[in-house]
């Protein structure tokens, strides 16, 4: 397999994960193609996943970014928790974005803990990809 | 022999069990960074231990669920795994999504399993570039099993037979008839057959199919490939299936073939990685050189052919005519 190194840039490695129980997964599936379309190499964990099995996931396929996609409701008390299990892991640096159903209130303070972006529904594929390729390079 | 030197800051740190390091120097192997060259170098003879199982076969057929079953069998044996999956990467945009992960059961503290996706990064072949190198790293970590599982793969998407010890072909029911068992390539490679989803119509047939075509011969080795049936809907077959990676690996150490598939194996991997070299030096001189670069000009005027050019590039004469 005499193949050409590969590039100097090498693709940004973004996990998506869906934390808690919730089985509606159709838009984490819609970003990572997107993701992937963008040039990307997207880990998709999938469904029901803890933030302890996120967060491990993040580490081992030392991902550039994560993205979290929640329609249950329960991102005030998850998200939090894959944010400190991350500091706790030493990798705070690693930018967490997230999608769903998040009422603005819950937004601000989530910003406010640290999630760097929040897609509401009716966000373009585009701005998604943008920022995440944006705040996956200022980490890189 | 030579006493063996002092281990790079990294590479020690994999060996002492740094996850987060270890990560770390997988993607620097398949970003080809200059930094992983050391770790890779004074790790390989740490590498060697461990049977290194690839599971292979056509898209679909439950490689990933094959994988959590055997796991989550090995760890019911008291061994770690260290296991590396390989999905596509775009042709068109470098893109990847890398779905193996999510098979993957296990409880999130049990530091007894690692997992890692590699994107294929325009490989051909079924693996990445970079999977050798990673499943000796994962070796050195100090895993007891490890297990690779290819891209979905195609007739001719053998190259997991130059990095597992032990290859497993996995196909389901009505993938062909006993034709198919004929064609060269991806049968071929196979040390153990698995009919996944044995718990659909038709596989019976595929087994005897696949047995048959066993007892054909044709192979050199004193092995004849077992076709075990599994499912991981109702788990069935999987101990067997491991049972048979033990066998194959025993019939390796007995009869001398490890040795000999090894010396075959590395030796064209040190032609791989030499060609590898000086093609790169190459193409080096024919960027920088411009008296080379003329030797390009020549070509696209027709004024000498490429075969002439290659060999004033090879000897280095420049304007002998």
């Amino acid at each position: 397999m005499a193949k050409a190194r590969a590039p100097k840039n090498p693709p940004i490695r973004v996990l998506i994960a869906k934390p808690g129980l919730d089985g509606h997964d159709r838009g984490a599936k819609v970003v990572a193609r997107a993701l992937r379309d963008a040039g990307m190499e997207v880990i998709y964990a999938g469904l029901r996943q803890t933030p302890e099995e996120i967060v491990r996931a993040a580490l081992e396929e030392d991902v550039d970014i994560i993205g979290l996609s929640i329609l249950s409701g329960a991102h005030m008390a998850l998200f939090p928790r894959v944010l400190a299990l991350l500091k706790e892991h030493k990798a705070g640096n690693i930018p967490v974005f997230a999608g769903g159903i998040i009422p603005d209130e819950d937004a601000r303070r989530l910003r406010k803990a640290g999630i760097r972006a929040i897609f509401g529904p009716g966000t373009s594929l585009e701005e998604i990809v943008t920022t995440a390729r944006s705040l996956a390079r200022r980490t890189a | 022999m030579k006493a063996a030197p002092r281990l790079p800051a990294a590479a020690r740190a994999i060996v002492d069990g740094d996850r987060r390091v270890l990560a770390r120097t997988i993607s620097a192997v398949e970003n080809g960074d200059p930094s992983a060259d050391p770790v890779v170098r004074s790790l390989y003879a740490r590498s060697g231990r461990a049977p290194v199982v690839g599971l292979t076969g056509p898209l679909g057929v439950g490689k990933s669920s094959l994988v959590n079953a055997l796991v989550g069998r090995l760890r019911a044996l008291g061994q770690t795994v260290g296991v590396t999956g390989v999905d596509p990467s775009s042709p068109f945009t470098g893109g990847s999504v890398l779905g193996d992960r999510i098979r993957l059961e296990r409880r999130a503290d049990d530091t007894g399993v690692f997992f890692r996706s590699m994107a294929s990064r325009g490989a051909a072949g079924g693996v990445a570039e970079a999977t050798r190198e990673v499943s000796r790293l994962l070796d050195a970590a100090g895993f007891d099993a490890i297990l690779v599982e290819t891209v979905g793969s195609g007739q001719v998407d053998v190259a997991i037979r130059d990095i597992a010890s032990t290859s497993i072909v996995v196909v389901v029911p009505h993938l062909g008839d006993e034709v198919q068992t004929l064609k060269a390539g991806l049968f071929e490679i196979a040390d153990i057959f698995c009919v996944n989803k044995v718990d659909l119509p038709g596989a019976d047939l595929a087994k005897r199919d696949l047995a048959e075509m066993v007892t054909l011969g044709g192979r050199t080795s004193g092995w004849a490939p077992p076709v075990i049936g599994t499912s991981t809907v109702e788990p069935s077959g999987i101990e067997e299936l491991w049972n048979d990676v033990i066998a194959h690996e025993k019939f390796l150490d007995a009869s001398g073939e490890r040795t000999q598939g090894e010396r075959k194996r590395l030796s064209s991997e040190i032609v791989g990685l030499a060609r590898d070299r000086v093609g790169r030096e190459l193409t080096r001189r024919l960027e920088r050189d411009p008296s080379l670069r003329r030797i390009l000009d020549d070509v696209v005027a027709r004024r000498i052919d490429p075969r002439t050019a290659a060999d004033r590039l090879v000897t280095g004469s420049r304007r002998a005519r």
